[in-house]
C-alpha cells in the first residue's frame, strides 16, 4: 500500500473552517445570545450567582436524562416514559427510604437496578421484538405513571432523611473557609475542570499537528481555549459566590464527561451511530444491532432512574405529580441540540446545550413574569425553529 | 385495422426535438431527437446510463418544461408538462420497471387509485369491480378484481400496471425494461399483448435490453449512447442484425472495456456443498437448492442468472445468514468446516460480501469516508473499546490514495459522492477486513463506464494477491469481460459451468433456456 500523499498539511482559513463546523458552533452561539438577551431584559438578575446555582438545578435531571436520550435519538428510536419512569423510581425511593426505612445507599443502588430492569423490559419489545418504540414506550408511559399512583396511593411522601437531600440540594464540603464571600475550594473545582479541558486540547492538538492532520486554525484553537477558561471560570467564580459547587453539578460533569467520550470515542459508540445511520448496512457489517438497541434502552432506565432520585430528592418528597411532562423537555433538549429524528445524528454536546438553552429560557421567562402558558408557546416555536434551521442547513 | 399507408408515412404522435438535460455539470441528454409514428412499437435501446430512462422522464414530465432544452410535440402540438399529470392527461402513460402498485391494496383499488368512479366523492364500488373485470379481460388476466396485489405473481402485477394504464384512456403507452423480472412464459404472453395493442391503434415505447424480444415485436429501433442519438433503425426495411444493435449501443470493442490479466490460479480456497435456504416468509419456498461452489486462490468466479435466479439469496445467505430462513449446507475455508451463523462470525472467517444495493445496505450514507471505511473492522483501529481517531484516519486516507477514491478528503459525507465512488468506498470497507474471499454482488450497478473499469482493475489486482472472488452480475458481457470461470444459476440452483475462454452470451443463455427446456 502507497503511502497517503494528499493528507491535509495546510490547515484551512479560519473562515471556511468556521463555516464548515456551524452546526457545531451554531448552538453555542444561540445560547450565548439567549443568555445576553435575558440577562439585559432581567436587569442582571439570570447571571445572580443565586439564580446560576439554580438553573443548574433546575436542569440537572433534564441533562441527565437527555444524555441516555440522545443515544436511544441516535439509534433511530424515541423513549417517550422517561418521564414516568423518573416519577416511579422517585416514589419508589419515598416508599423504601422513608415508609420502610432502609438506608439511602440500598436504596440508590436498587433504584438504579430497577431503573435499568425498566428500560431492559422495553428494550426488549423495541430491539428484539421489532415493536416500534414510539408505542412501547407510549405504553411504558401510561403503566408507570399507574404504577407510581398506585405505591404512592395519590399522596406526596417525605420528608427525605438529610442525607439523601444532599444528592440534589447538597454542595461540594469546603477545605478552606470562604473568603470575601468566595466558596475557595469550588472555585478551584471549576478552574481545574477548566483547565483540564485546555491541557487536552492542546495535547490532542499536538498529537494531530504531529501526524499532519490538523484542520483547526491556530488563532481559532487558541480563541477557542481562551473561552473555555474564561466561560467555565466565570460560571464557577459565579456559583462560588453563592454557596459552592453543587453535589448534582459534579455528577453532571462526570457523567457528560463520560458519555462524550463513549460516544465518540469508543467503538460502542459508534457502531451506535452506525445503526442509526443505517440499520441493514450496520447488521451487514458485523455489527450486532439488536443488542446495541437493546442496551441503549437499558442506559436510559438507570439515567432516567437516577434523574427521579435527583428530582425526588430536591422536592424532598415523593409525590405523584414528579416526573410529569420530562419526557417532552428532554426529547426536546436533544432536537434541539441538533439530533436528527431520522436517526444517526446528535451529540452528547449538543443535548447538554439544548438542555440548558431551555432551561435559561424557562427561567429567563419566569424572572420576567411571562405566563406559564406563552411560556409554552414561545418553547414550541423555539424548538419548531431550531430543527427547521437544522434542516435547512443539511439540505445545503 | 392495420393501416395500409407505410409506417414512415403515417404522422408522428411525438417529436422530441434536439433534447438536452444537465445534471450539474454531468450532460445527460445532448441534443436528443427522437421521433414516433403513431401506432408503431419503437424499442428504445442504449447501455445503463445512455440516458433512456432520463428521456423518458423528460417526456412524461418528471422533469417539468425549462428543466431541459429542446421541444416536444405531441399530436402535432408544443407541450410544456409541468408534472406527470400533465403529460397523463394526455394519454401519454409511463410504466416504470419498479412496479407503483400498492401490496396491501386489491387489484380495483390499485387500477382506479387516483379516480375511481365515484358518485357525490363516494366509490361506487360495483362500477369500479365491472370496470376492472372488463381491463383485466383485455390483458389476459383472470383473476378477481378484490385480489390484493401481494398474492399475485410479478408478471401478472406487471399486466395490472397495464390494466391501470388502459383506464387511463391511453394514446401512447411507455414500459421501461418490461420482462426484466418475468419468465418466459410470461414475457410471451406480454409481447402478444403489445402487438394487441398495436392492432388496435395504441403506440408503444419499449425500453429493453433484451435483444430478441426487441427485433421480435419492434417496428422501429432508436439507440441512445452517451446521451446522444445514434441512430433509429426500421424494421420493416429489412431484416435487423443484433450484432448490429450491439455494435450501434457500445461502439467500442468489448477488448478494451476490460483490463487485461494473466491469471495465476491457485488452490482451492473456500467451498460450499448442498447449500440451501427458504424464503424468510414462504417457508416452503425453496429459494436456494443445494448449491456446491469451489472457488481458488487468485480465481474470479462469476455467478450468472436472470433476475430472481436466487444469486443474492444465496450469496446473502451465506454471508451470516443475512437471508433467508432453514439455512443448511456447508462452507469450508482451507479445507476447514466455518461457522457462519452471524455476519460477524462471516467476516472473522475471512468472507466479505459487497452488497448489490449500496445505498441502503453498504454505506452509512450520513457518515463520512473514515467512518464508513474502519465499520466492518473497528478492532483494527482500536485498543480496548477505544477508537485511535489517527490510526483510522491513516487507514481511511491510504484506501483512499489506493482505490483512488475522488473526494476533497476522507472527512467528506458518503451519501454526497458519485456511485463510483461510494463504490470504491465500500470495497475499501471490505478489503480492510482483509478478507480472503470477496462476494461482490452487481459491483458495477448504476457507475459510469470510466468508474467500471476501474472497479474491474480492483477486483483483479484483489485476484492476483491471491484471493478468491466471486463476482455476481446480470451483465453477461461484464462477467465474461473478468471472470476465469461462470456458474449459471436457475431457480435457486447451478445449471451450467462455462469457463471464461469459452463463455459467451448464447452459450450461457443456452445453458439457461436448456434448463427451462425440461422444466
Amino acid at each position: 500500500m502507497s503511502t497517503p500523499q494528499e493528507a491535509i498539511t495546510a490547515p484551512p482559513k479560519a473562515t471556511s473552517f468556521l463555516k464548515d463546523n456551524l452546526r457545531d458552533f451554531g448552538m453555542l452561539i444561540s445560547l450565548v445570545v439567549i443568555v445576553i438577551f435575558f440577562q439585559i431584559a432581567t436587569d442582571g438578575v439570570l447571571l445572580k450567582p443565586l439564580n446560576v446555582t439554580n438553573i443548574v438545578l433546575q436542569n440537572s435531571y433534564i441533562v441527565i436524562m437527555a444524555l441516555g436520550m440522545l443515544m436511544v435519538i441516535v439509534t433511530g428510536h424515541i423513549d417517550l416514559s422517561v418521564g414516568s419512569v423518573a416519577g416511579f423510581i422517585g416514589g419508589l425511593a419515598g416508599l423504601m427510604m422513608v415508609s420502610w426505612g432502609i438506608n439511602f445507599a440500598v436504596v440508590i443502588v436498587a433504584c438504579l437496578a430497577v431503573g435499568g430492569l425498566i428500560g431492559a423490559a422495553q428494550g426488549y419489545f423495541v430491539a428484539f421484538l421489532k415493536i416500534p418504540s414510539f408505542i412501547v414506550t407510549l405504553a411504558g408511559m401510561l403503566v408507570f405513571r399507574g404504577l407510581m399512583i398506585a405505591i404512592l396511593g395519590s399522596q406526596a411522601i417525605g420528608p427525605f432523611p438529610p442525607i439523601f437531600q444532599k444528592l440534589s440540594s447538597g454542595y461540594v464540603v469546603e477545605l478552606i473557609s470562604s473568603a470575601g464571600g468566595l466558596y475557595i475550594t469550588s472555585f478551584v473545582l471549576g478552574l481545574i475542570l477548566a483547565i483540564i479541558l485546555i491541557v487536552q486540547n492542546v495535547a490532542s492538538r499536538k498529537r494531530r499537528i504531529s501526524h499532519g492532520v490538523e484542520t483547526e486554525p491556530f488563532g481559532f484553537f487558541v480563541a477557542k481555549n481562551l473561552l473555555i477558561l474564561a466561560g467555565v471560570g466565570y460560571i464557577a467564580f459565579l456559583i462560588s459566590s453563592h454557596r459552592g459547587m453543587p453535589n448534582v453539578l459534579i455528577i453532571m460533569a462526570v457523567l457528560i464527561a463520560a458519555y462524550s467520550f463513549l460516544t465518540t470515542r469508543t467503538v460502542v459508540g459508534r457502531q451506535i451511530y452506525a445503526v442509526g445511520g443505517n440499520a441493514r448496512a450496520a447488521e451487514l457489517s458485523g455489527i450486532k444491532t439488536t443488542r446495541l438497541v437493546f442496551l441503549t434502552f437499558v442506559n436510559m432506565g438507570m439515567l432516567a432512574a437516577l434523574g427521579g432520585l435527583v428530582v425526588a430528592a430536591r422536592l424532598n418528597s415523593a409525590t405523584p405529580k414528579a416526573g410529569t411532562g420530562f419526557e417532552l423537555d428532554v426529547i426536546a433538549a436533544c432536537f434541539i441540540g441538533g439530533a436528527s429524528a431520522y436517526g444517526g445524528v446528535g451529540k452528547v454536546t449538543g443535548a447538554v446545550i439544548g438542555a440548558f438553552l431551555m432551561g435559561v429560557m424557562n427561567n429567563g421567562m419566569s424572572i420576567l413574569g411571562i405566563g406559564i402558558d406563552y411560556q409554552q408557546v414561545i418553547k414550541g416555536l423555539v424548538l419548531l425553529g431550531a430543527v427547521c434551521v437544522d434542516v435547512y442547513n443539511q439540505r445545503r | 385495422m392495420l393501416d395500409p399507408v407505410p409506417l414512415a408515412e403515417r404522422p408522428p404522435i411525438l417529436e422530441m426535438r434536439g433534447i438536452s438535460k444537465s445534471f450539474g455539470a454531468v450532460k445527460a441528454l445532448s441534443d436528443v431527437s427522437f421521433t414516433v409514428q403513431e401506432g408503431e412499437i419503437h424499442a428504445l435501446v442504449g447501455e445503463n446510463g445512455a440516458g433512456k430512462s432520463t428521456l423518458m422522464k423528460v417526456l412524461s414530465g418528471v422533469y417539468p418544461h425549462g428543466s431541459y432544452e429542446g421541444s416536444i410535440l405531441f399530436a402535432g402540438e408544443e407541450r410544456h408538462f409541468r408534472d406527470i399529470n400533465d403529460s397523463e392527461k394526455l394519454g401519454i402513460i409511463i410504466i416504470h420497471q419498479e412496479l407503483a402498485l400498492i401490496p396491501l391494496m386489491s387489484i380495483a383499488e390499485n387500477i382506479f387509485l387516483t379516480n375511481p368512479p365515484a358518485r357525490h366523492g363516494v366509490i361506487d364500488r360495483s362500477e369500479r369491480h365491472k370496470r376492472t373485470q372488463a381491463l383485466l379481460a383485455k390483458v389476459g388476466l383472470t383473476e378477481q378484481p378484490d385480489t390484493l396485489i401481494t398474492n399475485i405473481g410479478v408478471g401478472k402485477q406487471q399486466l395490472v400496471e397495464i390494466a391501470k394504464a388502459l383506464s387511463k384512456d391511453v394514446r401512447l403507452l411507455i414500459l421501461d425494461e418490461p420482462t426484466a423480472s418475468l419468465n418466459e412464459t410470461d414475457s410471451a404472453a406480454l409481447l402478444e399483448l403489445l402487438k394487441e395493442f398495436r392492432r388496435n391503434g395504441i403506440t408503444s415505447i419499449m425500453i429493453s435490453h433484451k435483444l430478441n424480444e426487441i427485433t421480435e415485436v419492434a417496428d422501429r429501433i432508436t439507440v441512445l449512447r452517451d446521451g446522444r442519438t445514434v441512430g433509429t433503425m426500421d424494421c420493416h426495411a429489412g431484416p435487423v442484425d443484433e450484432d448490429e444493435i450491439v455494435r450501434r449501443m457500445v461502439d467500442r470493442d468489448l477488448e478494451s472495456r476490460y483490463p487485461k490479466r494473466d491469471p495465476k490460479i491457485g488452490d482451492v480456497i473456500f467451498e460450499v456443498e448442498n447449500w440451501s435456504a427458504y424464503h424468510p416468509q414462504h417457508s416452503d419456498r425453496q429459494v436456494v437448492k443445494n448449491v456446491s461452489l469451489k472457488v481458488r486462490a487468485g480465481e474470479i468466479v462469476g455467478i450468472s442468472g436472470l433476475m430472481g435466479a436466487g444469486r443474492t439469496e444465496f450469496a446473502m445467505s451465506l454471508f451470516g445468514r443475512s437471508w433467508g430462513r432453514h439455512i443448511t449446507g456447508t462452507a469450508k475455508m482451507h479445507g476447514k468446516e466455518l461457522d457462519l451463523s452471524d455476519v460477524h462470525k462471516a467476516i472473522k472467517a475471512g468472507l466479505a460480501y459487497v452488497t448489490e444495493d449500496r445505498k441502503q445496505l453498504g454505506l452509512i450514507l450520513p457518515e463520512d469516508i473514515r467512518k464508513n471505511v474502519s465499520l466492518a473492522h473497528l478492532g483494527g483501529v482500536s485498543s480496548r473499546g477505544v477508537i485511535d481517531d489517527i490510526a483510522e484516519m491513516k487507514v481511511a486516507q491510504e484506501f483512499r490514495a489506493r482505490m483512488r477514491i475522488r473526494s476533497h478528503n476522507v472527512y467528506q459525507e458518503t451519501g454526497k459522492l458519485s456511485g463510483g465512488n461510494q463504490q470504491k468506498v465500500v470495497l475499501s470497507k471490505w478489503l480492510f477486513t482483509g478478507p480472503e474471499v470477496l462476494i461482490l454482488d452487481e459491483p458495477t450497478r448504476g457507475i459510469d463506464v470510466g468508474a467500471k473499469y476501474e472497479i474491474y482493475t480492483i477486483i483483479n489486482e484483489l485476484a492476483d494477491a491471491g484471493k478468491a472472488v466471486v463476482v455476481i452480475s446480470s451483465e453477461m458481457p461484464e462477467l465474461i469481460g473478468i471472470c476465469d470461470r461462470i456458474m449459471v444459476m436457475h431457480e435457486g440452483a447451478f445449471v451450467g459451468e462455462v469457463s471464461g475462454e469459452e463463455a459467451t452470451q448464447e452459450n450461457i443463455m443456452r445453458a439457461i433456456m436448456r434448463r427451462k427446456g425440461r422444466e
